[in-house]
Order: C-alpha cells, then structure tokens, then sequence
C-alpha cells in the first residue's frame, strides 16, 4: 500500500492513523476532517470546556512533539467515495485516489424538527456547537435541556453549576433509563433534583415557540417552559449519506465485519459512523464511545493492513463515564442483558455506591457513582472474563 | 527524601497514596519493583493509586490512558503528557521517596495547594 487516506479528524481518525503507523505502515497517510480543527476531545465540551474551566488548548488530542507523518487535509468534506476503485471526491472540487480508505466521518447531533433557524437553539457535538452554546449561555438565565441522555444530563449539571435556572425534559421514565436501567436511573434522578434541576418526566415535546428567538418549549400534556435557551439533545445520526452509491452495504452506519472491514477490500470504517458485527450478539452494532473508539481503532489498522487476514481479539464490553456536578458515574456493560441489580457498596441516597447487574450468576455489567477505586476492579473482571453469547 | 511506608505494608499488585503537594502514588508491580509517580492523572483530576496496575503500566481509572512508571510516558489519549516520575529508595525495610524537582504536569484546573 502507497497512499491510504482516513477520511474524518475525529479521534478515531486520528487514532487509526496512528495504529496503522505503529503497525508498521510507512506510505503516504492523508487525513481529510471536515472541521478546520486537529482532533480534539469530546467529552469535556459538555463538562469543563462548557464551564469555562479548560480552554480549547487544553481540548487537543496530539501531544506537542508527535508527528507521525501525517498530511493533513482539514476544512474539506468528502463528498463521494467510488468504494471499488478507492476514488474520493472532496468538497474543494479535488478528488484522491488511494490504495487504503478508512473511513471514520463520525455522527453528528439530531437536530429538532421545525426549530432550523430559531436562535437560541442548540446542539452539542462539534467544538463550534460549544463556542456557540457558552456564549448563550452567558447571557441567559434559564435553560430548557430536552432529552435525558448523557450529553443532555451533563449540560443540565454544567448549566446548573453556572448558576441556571434548569429544566430537563425527557420522554421516558427517568435520565438515562435506556442505559442503565430503570431502578438505577429513578437512583441518579435524585441527585439531579438534590442540586436543583426540575425535572420532567414522560412528556414529549411538541414545540419551541419563539418568532426569531426560542422563548420557551411547549410539552404534549400542554405544559408551556419559558426559557432563553434550548438544548436539543437527542441522540445522533451517523454521518454516512455520503457513501450513498459508493458500493459500500449501509444501515445504521457504515455496515462492517468484526474486524472493521466493509463490504469493499481495502476500505474499512471505525468510530461513531461504522455499525461493527456483534458475534455474541448476531447483529451490527454502533458504538459510540470513547473507549469503542480506541480499540476498535487498532483493530481496523490490522485489517486493512492484513486484507482482512488479522483476527481481531474478542471485544471488550463497552464502557463509558460521565460527570455531572461532582458525580462522578462510570459504566460498564449492557444493563439489558441483566436481569437482576444489586446495590454493592454505599447507598444511592448517599450518592456513592456501585450497582452490580447479573443476568443469572454472571455479572453483565457495573454501575459506580463515585466509586472510581471499586469499579476499577470491577471494570477489569468484566473485561478479562471469557466472553460468552447471548 | 519521603518515608512512604514499610515494605510490608505495599504488597505487590498494590498501590499507596502520599498526601504530599501534588499527591504522589508508590506502585509495588508484581515483579518486584517499586515506582513513584505524580499521582494525579495529567488529563484530569483522577488519582492514578486507584487505577489498574499491569506489569510497569499503571491505567488511570477515568479514561484508561496508560502511564509507563519507569519512564512516565503515556500511551494514548485523553492524557497527551507524561506524568512525572520520583526515584524510591528502600531502605531498612523502609519505602522512601524522593521527590522530582522537574515541575510536575499536573491537568488543567488542578494548582498546587500552596498556589490555589
Ligand atoms: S483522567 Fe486520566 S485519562 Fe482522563
């Protein structure tokens, strides 16, 4: 291989292009991001960036001193791939051919119908949605936060330290239920209301009002929420409409074998745009954290330098962290395949413990809130235990 | 030079925290050896004592970038700086260290007490 080309700054970009270095590759390594930044870190721009208490140096993914011969092509979108010739064309009009495409475009955040060109409503996904939703911030004094999923849950928590009056609207029973389950979610509800954010519950919303400017969110039981600004945040897409005619099978993501390895040799595709087959589960499945990013990442560098040939180890289970308010929650797992929690340590009502979900006697997932030295353990037993299906 | 604990007290696998300023955490791998490191993750305030210990690698218990205790250099993002390392003496029994005068690369957001 002379030339391969990662299409996506993100982390997982970055992170492939450095394993496929690693793993010995010494050719022509472009990387085309979309964004004019270098990869940066995503986590903190609902957290620490979003507070004001790191800037965007302190957000860069690259230490000072690496290069590992990258060419950088940043501001420029792919546009279109011809997957069986490894043809790109990009937004400036140019066009590359490479011997190895790795496709790492990412997802990007869903947005609420009906609300394109209302100001005051936000997204937050990208560096520029932060800027922009920290300059709102500012100068507001109350926030409607709709969705209680992490992204949701950790700028309600941001907002309220900022000093906000805080609302936070999420359809189903409690904040983060589709993850962690429902008992433990009703648990971490409390702290959300202990340090001041109204919560509520089982409505949907039907409507932002406001002519130019959001000045309040309309719910289905009728309820009307004044507000100055509007957080939307509920779920994202992945950013696949690109490859439409490419060649490349798609569903939910960019569809790929256990190894990263898309329908077409010598393109695979990593990250939040890339749905990986599940053998203990039979399916494809997107994964989009941080830690998916990172091993899968290295993997699909062995794939694409093998042909396909390297047998990717088993994955890991997922695990992901949030912090809100001086909470820390770490989780690991599928609390779906459980079928029964334990609390282990602490108590919820003390905000400290850790929670053990097992389907049967095995442990399939954990659950520590402020528990970081406990769950370690935990976190490394579910990683070195055998995989088994089902 | 700091006296960190007895030798008996670290079992290997195991890790101490030193309540100095910055906080510095002493590793007994599971060969044998003994290393001292800054012990607040250099991404953000995690304490590298509560991370996962394997072979002369140290995982912060956060984001599961990986410090190198003899060198102190990271393997992966979030963390991007090396942690800084302390030279241990044992003697008598006795784990001692003695701590770095290179500044420390302690995260944004976290100063040193005397500095806060
Ligand atoms: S706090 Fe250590 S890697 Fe993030």
């Amino acid at each position: 291989m002379n030339t391969v080309c990662v299409v996506g700054a993100s982390l997982a970009g970055l992170l492939t292009a450095r394993a496929l270095r690693s793993q010995g590759y010494g050719g022509r390594l472009v990387v085309i991001g979309e964004e004019p930044h270098r990869p940066y870190d995503r986590p903190p721009l609902s957290k620490d960036f979003l507070k004001g208490a790191i800037g965007e140096a302190d957000l860069a993914l690259e230490g000072e001193d690496e290069e590992p011969g990258i060419e950088w092509r940043l501001g420029v979108a792919a546009t279109r791939l011809d997957a069986t010739a490894r043809r790109l064309t990009l937004s400036d009009g140019t066009s590359l051919a490479a011997d190895g495409v790795v496709i790492a475009t990412g997802a990007s955040a869903r947005t609420l119908p009906g609300t394109e060109g209302l100001a005051g409503v936000h997204t937050l996904r990208t560096l520029d949605d932060a800027r922009a939703l920290r300059a709102d911030l500012g100068t507001a004094r109350r926030l409607v936060v709709i969705g209680g999923g992490f992204i949701g849950a950790e700028v309600a928590a941001t907002a309220r330290e900022l000093g906000l009056d805080v609302t936070l609207v999420e359809s189903g029973p409690a904040p983060l239920a589709g993850v962690i389950g429902l008992t433990m979610a009703q648990a971490l509800a409390g702290l959300h209301e202990q340090r001041g954010v109204r919560l509520v519950r089982g409505v949907q919303v039907t409507e932002v009002t406001g002519a130019d400017r959001a000045d309040g969110v309309r719910l289905s039981d009728g309820t009307h929420l004044p507000t100055d600004v509007v957080v939307a945040g509920i779920g994202a897409v992945p950013n696949i409409a690109w490859l439409r005619g490419s060649g490349l099978e798609l569903g939910d993501g960019v569809l790929c074998d256990e190894g990263g390895g898309t329908s077409v040799p010598g393109v695979v595709a990593v990250g939040d745009c890339a749905a990986w087959w599940d053998p203990a589960r039979g399916s494809h499945h997107r994964i989009e954290h941080w830690t998916g990013a990172r091993q899968r990442s290295v993997v699909a560098a062995a794939s694409l330098l093998s042909g396909g040939t390297a047998r990717p180890e088993p994955a890991r289970p997922a695990y992901f962290w949030s912090d809100q308010f001086d909470v820390k929650i770490q989780f690991i797992g599928h609390a779906r395949d459980a079928d029964t929690v334990t609390v282990e340590e602490g108590d919820p009502a003390g905000g400290s413990f850790l929670a053990v979900y097992r389907r049967g006697d095995r442990p399939v997932a954990v659950l520590g809130v402020n528990q970081v030295r406990l769950f370690t353990r935990w976190r490394r037993h579910l990683e070195t235990a055998p995989v088994q299906a089902g | 030079m700091i006296p960190a604990c007895p030798l008996a007290s670290l079992p290997r696998g195991e890790a101490l925290r030193l309540d100095v300023d910055p906080p510095i955490a002493v590793f007994h791998t599971d060969d044998g050896e003994i290393f001292a490191i800054d012990d607040t993750c250099t991404h953000q305030d995690a304490s590298l004592a509560d991370g996962w210990l394997e072979g002369c690698e140290v995982e912060c218990p956060l984001h599961a970038s990986r410090f190198d205790l003899r060198t102190g250099q990271v393997d992966a993002p979030p963390a991007k700086r090396p942690v800084r390392t302390h030279e241990v003496v044992v003697e008598d029994d006795t784990i001692y260290v003695v701590p770095s005068d290179a500044p420390p690369n302690l995260p944004p957001g976290v100063t040193l007490k005397g500095q806060a």
